[in-house]
């Protein structure tokens, strides 16, 4: 995804969210599972929003999602050239998360409800490498 | 033994609306303050409880003079106001008070002595999983469940359009309103693209203003010179900030928690309702809210306004006064909306609704992140 002058504005990992971002940078999706009701659940935390729980544990999600909804933005946003799409997908697990749909026209007649999708990451820096979805290969 | 009821006494938004380059927040909220004073026939002395938000409640109650015995600095955006509301019903029944003013003062659009917004919408978690992707602000992220919703509901972007045309219909009977020239679909369709499928005539306005209310108990309330409004029913609930983590994009969990609360705590069936406020910080939020509040069934409520039934002459008139699209909007609107439900009750809004004697006004605050519900009406149950 091109870039303008201004740099997108990139996440800072806490104690928390830590092996998210260790494993984006690894080309790997992490989610969180509940070690005693066994429900997976996004963004990360240390315990189990379904049943209060610390017994969790983190594994690699499959990378499939389907688009859940999304807007085409307009307006000037930094790290983004044009309209593009501000998306929310539906992992296959489970959970969802806000995320770009990249390698497609940013349009309405591509950007299909419910379309297939795959994990794609990006690298910004050092530090910090993004999970964005395209279309399902 | 059931709470005696408490009512609204004092009711007054800031002398001007718009553009109010000249007054800072906090001039704002007394501007407000003091017209609902005059309101009720008050002064700052006969204030013993005190709620606001975007100011701290202590910085207010020495600007205004006032010594309090019950202070609520409850904070959670638009809805702020109906929850203080709510908390302060509770503590005049509770005697921790027995007079209360609930003020908002917003430099939404000149930035006077301006709070501002938290540098992340949806706190330090939205900041990490969806500032990164363009979910900043509130037309990127408010806006997100709508396709979502249209699918469901096989409705199309007409059907958002159409809730901005109904409520300019009301703009243009209210001589405050900031836009009051009647606009059509295509107009709607047509104005600048914000972010698809919303464009700008679908998006609220940003505005300075303020409002206050003052709150006492019933049987106080008839010693005032205006004729009280009581409050019948009240409810909050809150979902969460991330619009990404809700549950579902076709109804709002804290719409439908906060509002079936409100409606078991007043008695009365959606039926009883002349007067509906639903705030709208963008054009799909009163189809949410007519569907959670239980006055449509899940997918009927673009129907029911294209229908004609919240404008004028229609069955449950809703967001007479134009709402956050057309009359006003500073960034938490809450308070205007309860503004309207009270001149309403009280028979003396611009667009009054004849007879009407419930009002019911949803709040929200952040992105379906809270939501409070009040109900009003001009007689004890």
């Amino acid at each position: 995804m091109s870039k303008n002058s201004s740099e997108r504005l990139l996440p800072r990992p806490s104690s928390e969210s830590q092996h998210f971002w260790d494993g984006t940078k690894e080309g790997e999706l992490r989610l969180q599972r509940c070690g005693d009701c066994g429900k997976s659940y996004f963004p990360p935390r240390p315990f189990c929003p379904f049943c209060s729980s610390r017994n969790v544990l983190v594994y690699p999600a499959s990378g499939q999602a389907t688009l859940y909804s999304y807007v085409i933005n307009h307006l000037p946003t930094p790290g983004f050239d044009g309209p593009h799409a501000v998306a929310v997908v539906t992992l296959e697990e489970g959970p969802r998360m806000m995320t770009n749909i990249v390698d497609c026209e940013q349009t309405p007649d591509t950007l299909v409800l419910d379309m297939p999708l795959e994990v794609t990451f990006e690298r910004q820096n050092d530090d910090i490498t993004l999970p964005l979805f395209k279309p399902a290969s | 033994m059931k709470h005696q009821h408490v009512a609204v006494v004092g009711a007054a938004e800031t002398t001007e609306m718009g553009v109010i380059p000249n007054l800072t927040e906090l001039q704002l909220h007394a501007d407000a303050a003091l017209n609902a004073l005059a309101d009720a026939g008050l002064t700052a002395a006969d204030i013993d409880g005190i709620a606001c938000a975007g100011v701290a409640p202590d910085v207010l109650a020495s600007y205004l003079g006032v010594t309090p015995t019950w202070i609520d600095g409850t904070h959670i955006g638009g809805s702020s106001f109906m929850l203080h509301v709510r908390h302060a019903m509770v503590a005049i029944q509770a005697g921790h008070c027995k007079t209360v003013i609930i003020t908002h003062g917003e430099s939404g659009r000149s930035a006077v002595g301006a709070a501002g917004f938290p540098e992340f919408f949806a706190g330090r978690l939205g900041g990490e999983f969806e500032v990164p992707y363009g979910g900043n602000i509130p037309p990127t992220m408010f806006t997100i469940p709508a396709l979502r919703y249209l699918k469901e509901f096989d409705l199309t972007i007409e059907d958002l359009a159409q809730v901005a045309v109904a409520q300019r219909k009301w703009a243009a009977l209210n001589p405050r309103a900031t836009f009051k020239d009647p606009i059509t679909i295509d107009d709607v369709l047509n104005s600048k693209m914000i972010a698809y499928p919303f464009t700008l005539l679908m998006c609220c306005l940003r505005t300075d203003g303020g409002g206050a209310l003052i709150l006492t108990s019933a049987d106080r309330a008839k010693d005032f010179s205006q004729p009280p409004v009581y409050i019948l029913g009240t409810g909050e609930s809150c979902e969460g900030p991330m619009i990404s983590q809700m549950e579902d994009y076709t109804t709002s969990r804290a719409f439908r928690v906060a509002g079936e609360i409100a409606f078991a705590e007043a008695g009365i069936e959606r039926d009883d309702v002349d007067h509906v406020m639903i705030y709208d910080a963008f054009a799909h939020v009163p189809l949410y809210g007519l569907e959670d509040l239980g006055f449509c069934k899940p997918g009927e409520a673009a129907g029911f306004i294209r229908d004609g039934h919240t404008s004028l002459g229609g069955k449950l008139p809703t967001n007479t006064n134009g709402g956050g699209l057309s009359y006003m909007h500073s960034g938490m609107y809450g308070m205007y909306a309860m503004q309207e439900s009270v001149r309403q009750i009280r028979g003396l809004a611009p667009a009054q609704v004849p007879g009407a004697k419930i009002s019911v006004a949803l709040g929200i605050g952040g992105m379906f992140s809270v939501s409070g519900t009040i109900i009003f009406g001009n007689e004890l149950p």
